[in-house]
C-alpha cells in the first residue's frame, strides 16, 4: 500500500509542476497497444486547441489501476475492465467509468513454411494447434484447409508472448470462442499459462521466433506484420468464409458487432458476424470518468473526444490502425454526451 | 596561551570527528534499513498471496495467471540452474583471463586488452540479448545443438528439438556477460597481491606457473567475492536472458529445452497484471528473489571468513 501512496505523491508533484504552466494539461496512462496514434492525435489537437495531453504507455493493467486510484484523468486499455474492477473504482471513486472505444487491432498468425504462401486456417485447428494437439504441419486437419498447397512433414513449433498483452487478450479470447477444449484447459487473459511453445518478448520477440524458426507459427498485432511484411494466414469467419485480415476486414467485424452491442461498450468482437469479418480483432478503449471534479477538464476531454471519432479517426489507417466503422461512433458518441461536470451537463 | 590554544584545536577535532563518525554511521546504518525496508514492503505487498499459496508456492510448479494458481518452482529452478551454469562456465575463464593480465601479459598488450574487458562490462544488456537473437541464437541452432546430440546425445542433458532458443542460450551469454565483471575484478586483486611474494618465489626456482599458483592462494577470499558478484548479476539478469530463453516454466533436465527465471518474469508480466491475486503473487516472487540473493550472499560472506580463519591458524 505504502508503494501506491508513493507513486500517487510522485503523480501530485508532476500534476503541481504542471499546473506551473498555464496550459490546461490532462494526464492519462494505460495500454501500449494504441500510444502511437495517441500521441498523434494529443500532438494535432495541441497544435489546434493549445490543450496539453500528457500519456504515459505503461501497460492496460498499469492504466486501470491509475484510473481506480484516480492518479490520472483518464486511462487507456487493450481488455475491458470485469465488473468486480468497475465496482472497485466505484467504490473508491463515487462515479462510473465509460468505455469509448477508440481504434482497432487485429491479430494474425504469422508462419514461417519455406515455399507456401496462402496457408487457410479456422478457429478449432488453430486452437489445437496452441493447444499441443495438432503437431505437424501436414496433419489431416491443416491439409483438409488447404488442399493445394503441399505441406511439408515437418513438427510445428509455436510462438506467443511471453509478457502480458492486450494481443495476447484478444487472441485467446477468440480461441475461448471457437474452441471448447481451449476454453476448459487455458482461458483468456493477458498472461496465460501456455501448453506449448517459446515465449517472445513483445510482437518483435515473437516475430524473431518466427522468422528464425522454419516450422514455426506465432501470432502478431496486424500493424507489426503489415510495416515489417510478414506472411500471415487467411481465417475462416463465422459465416465460412475464408478472410485476409486488413483494416477494411477488421472494421468489417466491428460493423457486424455492433447491431448487438451492449450500451457499455465493453464487448468482444472476436469470432463476428459478417461475411467480410476476420475474427481476430478488438477494440481498444480509454477509460474516462462519467462525472469529473473539474469542469476545464471535462470540458476539454469530452471536446478531445468528439474531435478523435470524427476527425481523429482519419489518421488511423496511415498509422497502421483500422478506424472505428460510422454505427460504432455513433454508439461512443451517445456514450460521450452523458459525460458530466459536478453533476452538471457539459456544453 | 600556547596550551589553550592547543586544547582549542583537539577540541575541534573531537567534534569533526565526532560529527564525522556519527554521519558515517548514519550512512551505513541507512543501507541496513533500505534493506530492511525493501524486505517488508515486499513481504506486505506479497501478503494476499502468501496467505493463500503458503509454502506451497515454492513447490507448486503451475503458473497460470488465468486460473490465478501461482507456483514458481520451475521458475527458481530457471533461475538457480542458468545462473549456475553459467558461472561454470565463466570462471576458469575469467580466471585465465585475470592471470594473464595481472602476470603474464606485456605492458603494451595489457592496458588495451584490460580496457577491452572492462568495456565488455559496460555493454547494456538489451545489446547482448539482441546480438543473443542475431548471431549467439542461429548459431546454437545450426551447430551446436546437433553436434551436441549427435556425439553426447545418450546424455538426457542434450536431447529435444534444436530451437537454438532456451536454456542453452541463456547459460552462453549470462556467462559472456559476467566474465568481464569476475575477470577484471580479479585481476585488480591479483596486482594487490604484494611483489615480495613473487619475487621471494622466483628468488625460490619457481616457475611462472607456479609463482602464478601461489599469487592466486594470496588472492582466494578476493577471487570468491568476485565469483559472487558475478553470480549476483547472473541471477538478476532480466532483459538479455528474457530474449533468449524461450520463456516457459519448465523443468526439464535437457538444456535445449526452455526455460525461465524469476526476474524475466516479473518484467514480462507486471505491467499486464490486473487482479490483485497475480500482482501479489509476483511481488512474491520477486521477495523469493530477493531472499535467495541473501543467502547466497551469507554464503560467500561465510566462506571467505572460514578460509581467513584457516590461513590465520595455518
Amino acid at each position: 500500500m505504502k508503494l501506491k501512496t508513493i507513486i500517487a505523491a510522485v503523480f501530485l508533484t508532476l500534476s503541481i509542476t504542471s499546473l506551473v504552466s498555464a496550459q490546461l494539461q490532462l494526464n492519462g496512462a494505460g495500454a501500449t497497444f494504441p500510444a502511437v496514434i495517441y500521441s498523434k492525435w494529443f500532438d494535432e489537437y495541441k497544435n489546434m486547441t493549445g490543450v496539453q495531453f500528457n500519456y504515459q504507455a505503461i501497460g492496460s493493467g498499469g492504466g486501470i489501476k491509475q484510473v481506480t486510484e484516480g492518479t490520472v484523468d483518464f486511462g487507456a486499455t487493450d481488455g475491458p475492465m470485469n465488473d468486480q474492477q468497475l465496482a472497485e473504482l466505484k467504490s473508491k471513486r463515487g462515479t462510473d467509468v465509460l468505455h469509448i472505444p477508440t481504434v482497432l487491432g487485429a491479430v494474425v498468425v504469422a508462419y514461417n513454411l519455406p515455399g507456401i504462401n496462402g496457408l487457410n486456417l479456422d478457429g478449432s485447428t488453430l486452437a489445437d494447434i496452441f493447444l499441443g494437439k495438432v503437431t505437424k504441419w501436414n496433419d489431416a486437419s491443416i491439409k483438409k484447409l488447404n488442399p493445394k498447397l503441399n505441406l511439408p512433414d515437418k513438427y510445428i513449433v509455436v510462438a506467443h508472448r511471453s509478457d502480458g498483452s492486450g494481443t495476447s487478450f484478444i487472441f485467446t479470447d477468440y480461441l475461448t470462442k471457437v474452441s471448447k477444449d481451449w476454453e476448459s484447459k487455458v482461458g483468456k487473459g493477458t498472461s496465460l499459462n501456455w501448453p506449448v511453445g517459446l515465449g517472445g518478448k513483445g510482437n518483435d520477440g515473437v516475430a524473431g521466433l518466427v522468422k528464425q524458426t522454419e516450422g514455426s507459427v506465432g501470432y502478431v498485432e496486424l500493424a507489426y506484420a503489415v510495416k515489417n511484411k510478414i506472411s500471415y494466414a487467411d481465417m475462416k469467419n463465422k459465416a465460412g468464409n475464408f478472410v485476409e485480415a486488413t483494416f477494411t476486414s477488421v472494421s468489417a467485424a466491428a460493423e457486424g458487432a455492433a447491431k448487438n452491442m451492449p450500451a457499455d461498450l465493453r464487448v468482444s468482437i472476436t469470432d463476428a458476424d459478417g461475411k467480410n469479418s476476420y475474427p481476430i480483432s478488438g477494440f481498444t478503449w480509454l477509460l474516462v470518468y462519467k462525472n469529473m471534479k473539474d469542469e476545464a477538464k471535462a470540458g476539454a476531454l469530452v471536446k478531445f473526444l468528439k474531435w478523435a471519432m470524427g476527425k481523429g479517426q482519419s489518421f488511423a489507417m496511415d498509422l497502421y490502425y483500422a478506424p472505428l466503422p460510422k454505427a460504432v461512433v455513433k454508439l461512443c458518441e451517445k456514450n460521450i454526451s452523458t459525460i458530466t461536470a459536478n453533476g452538471k451537463k457539459i456544453k | 596561551m600556547e596550551k589553550q590554544r592547543i586544547k582549542k584545536i583537539s577540541d575541534l577535532g573531537n567534534i569533526g570527528d565526532l560529527i564525522f563518525e556519527k554521519l558515517t554511521l548514519l550512512f551505513a546504518v541507512s543501507v541496513f534499513l533500505l534493506v530492511l525496508l525493501m524486505g517488508y514492503e515486499m513481504y506486505s505487498g506479497s501478503k494476499l498471496s502468501i496467505d493463500k499459496f503458503g509454502w506451497s508456492f515454492l513447490v507448486n510448479s503451475t503458473w497460470d495467471p488465468v486460473l490465478e494458481i501461482y507456483g514458481a518452482l520451475p521458475i527458481i529452478y530457471g533461475t538457480v540452474v542458468s545462473s549456475f551454469l553459467a558461472l561454470i562456465f565463466a570462471l576458469p575463464l575469467s580466471i585465465g583471463v585475470a592471470v594473464f593480465l595481472a602476470e603474464v601479459a606485456p605492458p603494451w598488450l595489457e592496458k588495451p586488452l584490460s580496457f577491452l574487458v572492462e568495456l565488455l562490462a559496460g555493454i547494456p544488456s538489451v545489446i547482448y540479448g539482441l546480438w543473443g537473437i542475431f548471431v549467439l541464437v542461429p548459431w546454437i541452432r545450426s551447430d551446436v545443438e546437433p553436434f551436441l546430440s549427435d556425439k553426447l546425445g545418450f546424455l538426457p542433458f542434450f536431447r529435444g528439438a534444436p530451437y537454438g532458443f532456451g536454456l542453452l542460450a541463456a547459460v552462453l551469454i549470462l556467462a559472456l556477460m559476467v566474465l568481464p565483471i569476475i575477470s577484471s575484478i580479479t585481476r585488480d586483486i591479483l596486482k594487490s597481491v604484494p611483489r615480495s611474494q613473487r619475487e621471494a618465489a622466483l628468488a625460490l626456482g619457481a616457475t611462472r606457473w607456479q609463482t602464478s599458483l601461489i599469487v592466486l592462494k594470496d588472492a582466494k577470499s578476493g577471487i570468491l567475492g568476485a565469483t559472487m558478484l558475478g553470480l549476483g548479476r547472473a541471477i538478476g539478469e532480466t532483459m538479455a536472458v528474457t530474449m533468449v530463453i524461450g520463456n516457459r516454466a519448465l523443468i526439464s533436465p535437457s538444456l535445449f529445452d526452455p526455460s525461465y527465471t524469476m526476474a524475466s518474469v516479473i518484467a514480462n508480466e507486471f505491467t499486464e497484471a490486473t487482479s490483485e491475486m497475480y500482482l501479489s503473487a509476483l511481488i512474491q516472487l520477486a521477495l523469493v528473489l530477493f531472499v535467495i540473493t541473501i543467502i547466497i550472499n551469507a554464503l560467500a560472506q561465510l566462506l571467505v571468513w572460514s578460509m581467513s580463519r584457516k590461513w590465520k591458524t595455518a
